[in-house]
């Protein structure tokens, strides 16, 4: 009861854009653009013919290949880059400046070097969330309080007891805000990748639905279900916020 | 009795913007197999780079430690520091925490040896609890207790319990004699508190500000338990006082 109070302001702001939205496609007599009837019945459609789960496995399936290397790329990079000064001055200027450039603009890149298949989006899904999480990873060693390495140092552990009993589970609630991030960046970049090179995905339902006879109703549910499953990937990731092995960092 | 620390000749400075800044000025005393000595000093005078340089964390620029007669030039878990902010890892249990030093012996006896030590510091039962869920007195209790778990010859203390309300303060002086009328160890106490040093030492060195000299030395000829309230304690905390610049017989 409590939890319905106090969403209940958000949902009438939905309920009132929603119907501004439909009054809207009425006053204007928009031939093309859908009432969000004409949405609900789109999605239905789309479940119905089975098309809708196609979809977002393939989806889902290159966020996962491409976000799950980028991680196993990341996290041992950051951390080398974190720990050895050398390492760090090397390479951190060259990630600062690959950092910025957007995603976007790999695709001719990943076009010539991949073709159009299924390596292009999983390259490009790479490519964006590989940078936030090595960036996270090497800030998580940097901020290591010192007093922590002191005494490590102090009990005279060996280097391997050092970085599996104090750095890496020191760092690991910086990797888990990477992954966040990664994880979020990497969900925008799929529907990218796909409006330009595949034939599957949810990116590119969206660009076939306007291709094939201006069908905006399922471009607008494409649309709401991107929006949906990116929250319940972000979600997920707030799961592992909660873990054990990451909670110590929020408590106080 | 036998020497067991011995300072000669040591000096150190630090580069700061106004060129380089003395900190410790040729400094030699020695600590007694067994014996408790407190330093007292006024703040900023380089009580803690003194204890630092003596524990193995830093390096003299002149001047030579010795342990058991043999050169002293890095820390080890011969001698455990205790600092005032504490180091007790946040992201392991006490038990963790009480096993994280225990190098030396079979795995299978850790967890009973770090169980033992959480008892004889009264911590029992709180095993398997993260830091985050202890209040500030028994974070010391751990910290106290991985430090002993280890069997150091030698506690280097510095300042700490200062961060501790003065009823936790004065409980965990006495926890501290307790437990030092079982184990022997050598310990090397920071404080600011003159009557925390007569409480718990058995000799007490006076500092004078930088760069750090002794300035004098007491000592505290007292059994335990001790009375603070005698007037041999009063008087013993007004010559110290009165070391320290701090003229007791008038109020200011």
């Amino acid at each position: 009861m409590q939890h319905l109070k106090a969403s209940l302001p958000s949902i009438t702001v939905i309920a009132i854009l929603i119907a501004a939205w439909w009054a809207a496609v009425i006053a204007t007599h928009s031939l093309i653009f859908p009432t969000p009837w004409a949405v609900v019945t789109g999605t239905w459609e789309l479940i119905y013919n089975g098309t809708l789960w196609q979809h977002i496995a393939a989806s889902l399936t290159r966020v996962a290949i491409g976000f799950g290397l980028a991680v196993c790329v990341a996290v041992p990079l950051g951390l080398w880059m974190g720990w050895v000064r050398g390492a760090y001055t090397t390479l951190n200027p060259i990630f600062q400046i690959l950092r910025p450039i957007s995603p976007i603009a790999w695709i001719p890149i990943a076009i010539l070097w991949f073709g159009i298949g299924n390596v292009s989006p999983v390259y490009l899904i790479f490519i964006s969330s590989v940078f936030p999480m090595v960036v996270q990873t090497t800030v998580g060693v940097h901020t290591i309080e010192k007093r922590y390495l002191r005494a490590a140092e102090n009990f005279g552990v060996s280097r391997r007891t050092l970085f599996a009993r104090v750095v890496i589970p020191a760092v690991l609630p910086q990797i888990v805000v990477g992954m966040r991030i990664g994880l979020g960046v990497a969900w925008l970049v799929v529907v990218a990748a796909e409006m330009i090179a595949l034939h599957s995905g949810l990116g590119y339902m969206i660009m076939d639905s306007r291709n094939a006879g201006n069908r905006y109703d399922l471009v607008v549910a494409g649309m709401i279900i991107i929006g949906l499953i990116g929250l319940s990937l972000d979600g997920l990731m707030r799961l592992l916020e909660g873990n054990r092995w990451v909670r110590w960092r929020y408590a106080h | 009795m036998r020497t067991k620390i011995e300072v000669r000749d040591l000096s150190k400075s630090f580069e700061s913007d106004k060129g380089p800044l003395e900190v410790i000025d040729n400094i030699s005393f020695s600590v007694q197999d067994g014996e408790f000595v407190a330093l007292v000093g006024p703040s900023g005078c380089g009580k803690t780079t003194l204890l630092n340089l003596i524990a193995g964390f830093i390096r003299p620029d002149s001047g030579t430690i010795t342990i058991d007669g043999t050169p002293h030039e890095k820390p080890s878990s011969q001698g455990i520091l205790i600092s005032q902010q504490g180091s007790v890892f946040p992201w392991l249990t006490v038990r963790e925490n009480l096993m994280f030093g225990l190098n030396g012996h079979a795995p299978a006896d850790h967890a009973d040896i770090a169980d033992r030590y959480a008892d004889i510091v009264g911590l029992g039962g709180f095993e398997d609890c993260f830091p985050h869920e202890l209040s500030g007195g028994m974070l010391k209790r751990a910290e106290l207790a991985r430090a002993l778990a280890v069997k150091p010859e030698i506690l280097y203390m510095d300042e700490p319990f200062s961060a501790l309300d003065a009823l936790m303060s004065l409980r965990m002086r006495n926890e501290l004699l307790r437990i030092l009328a079982k184990e022997r160890h050598t310990v090397m106490l920071i404080t600011h508190d003159v009557e925390e040093a007569i409480h718990l030492a058995d000799r007490i060195l006076v500092l004078s500000s930088r760069p750090t000299r002794i300035q004098a030395a007491f000592d505290v000829p007292f059994s335990h338990p001790r009375r603070l309230s005698s007037a041999a304690s009063q008087e013993l905390r007004v010559s110290i006082l009165r070391e320290l610049g701090v003229d007791h017989e008038r109020p200011e």
